[in-house]
């Protein structure tokens, strides 16, 4: 029985991206099944699944207290590969072949519009309530406002300007918590977001920010939208990383002095 | 043939990863910038480019076509590595900052989208979608 279990443990090691392609089939197809037979259609099966995906994460991460959720687990590695910046970033590319122009073209200015507001808001909010939970020099309020654009722009924004590690683990996991709520909150709050057209996924991509919390969002909420949030929202973290250390702790130095 | 389609999509992604790179370098920040935005505009680009010119046979669609099909099994993918362990461990600060900044930006889409007009005509047909690998995800 254990030979059995080794070698089939094994085929599963070796076999990394392969074996990530039925676990993640396996999902697709349970939370379809939930989507229709639970929730009667109401709710997304790609909903269900991303929220699958988190538990799943979570498990992994108490189980080997790694950073990388289920990847971290030796049997389930391929998740790293097939979820990575990589395969992650190819498919959200080719969702630009769906893209219609004209529909793009129209929302270009509003689009610029809510990414400039998307890293300004909640920079002032995150520097905000730092400051009110005692965090009020300079350097801690800017990192902490720089992870709540999004959990890259936070650890850039801290190591540019020399926060503290423990600030920097705070400011990274604003970020996170922040791409967990757009991921999980998107479909529930897509009536009150007005989330339709191609326009005003593009309004979403900007201000929500976050890659992987607009991309997570808009695929359980409506799929066609993909490509119109994604393609401002890919320039969330370039901004943010080119505001935060610069513009932004400029303004709050010479605001908290 | 298939691989012609993913070698573009892999050829734009590839130019704008390296695009928004210098970008980053240009304006003096460490990171990317926007280079999957810049491959996004790239596709639709070559898309347009080469169908104009009659250069853009079906199976070379399927190529891209495949991986944007591919998009929401790969973003489950994603959701099942997030450090959620550090994200829960991360106390009030994180979770209030977090949480006001996204209540804060929910209004703020809801208040832009509510002011846009109603379907201006032609536009008031739902978004098309022509990746025929998709047609069951409705």
């Amino acid at each position: 029985m254990t030979a059995m279990r080794e070698i089939r443990e094994r085929a599963a090691l070796q076999n990394g991206l392969v074996s990530a392609f039925m676990v993640v089939g396996l999902i697709v197809l349970l939370s379809g099944q939930i989507s229709r037979r639970l929730t009667f259609g109401r709710v997304h099966g790609s909903a269900i699944a991303i929220v699958i995906g988190l538990v799943l994460a979570y498990w992994g991460g108490t189980r080997t207290g790694g950073h990388r959720g289920l990847a971290d687990m030796s049997l389930f590695g391929g998740i790293g590969l097939m979820g990575g910046a990589m395969l992650r970033d190819f498919a959200i590319v080719a969702t630009a072949f769906e893209v219609q122009v004209t529909e793009a073209r129209q929302a270009g200015l509003i689009g610029v519009v809510s990414l400039l507001l998307g890293t300004l808001l909640p920079f002032v909010v995150g520097a905000a309530i730092a400051w009110s939970f005692g965090y009020s020099d300079a350097v801690s309020m800017t990192t902490i406002g720089a992870g709540a654009v999004t959990y890259i722009v936070g650890p850039v924004t801290g190591a540019a300007i020399g926060a503290s590690p423990d600030v920097m683990a705070l400011s990274i996991a604003t970020g996170l918590v922040k791409a967990i709520l757009v991921m999980v909150g998107t479909p529930m709050a897509a009536r009150f977001l007005r989330l339709k057209t191609p326009r005003s996924a593009m309004v979403f991509g900007g201000l929500a920010g976050t890659v992987s919390g607009v991309s997570a969002g808009l695929a359980a909420t409506d799929r066609k939208l993909v490509p119109y949030g994604a393609l401002v929202a890919t320039f969330h973290t370039g901004l943010g990383c080119l505001l935060g250390p610069s513009v932004l702790f400029f303004a709050v130095k010479a605001v908290v002095g | 043939m298939i691989i012609y389609g993913t070698a573009l999509l892999a050829l734009c992604h590839l130019l704008g990863i390296f695009l928004g790179d210098l970008l980053g370098q240009a304006l003096g920040v460490k990171t990317n910038v926007g280079g999957v935005g810049i491959a996004m505009l790239l596709l639709i680009t070559a898309r347009i480019y080469m169908h104009r010119k009659g250069i853009l046979p079906k199976l070379t669609e399927l190529g891209v076509e495949y991986w944007g099909a591919m998009y929401i099994p790969v973003v489950v993918a994603m959701a099942a590595q997030q450090d959620m362990v550090s994200a829960l461990r991360g106390g009030p600060v994180a979770l209030l900052s977090a949480l006001a900044a996204v209540a804060v930006c929910a209004v703020v889409i809801s208040l832009i989208n509510r002011a846009e007009r109603p379907a201006s005509g032609a536009l008031a047909e739902p978004v098309r979608n022509d990746n025929p690998l998709l047609n069951e995800t409705e």
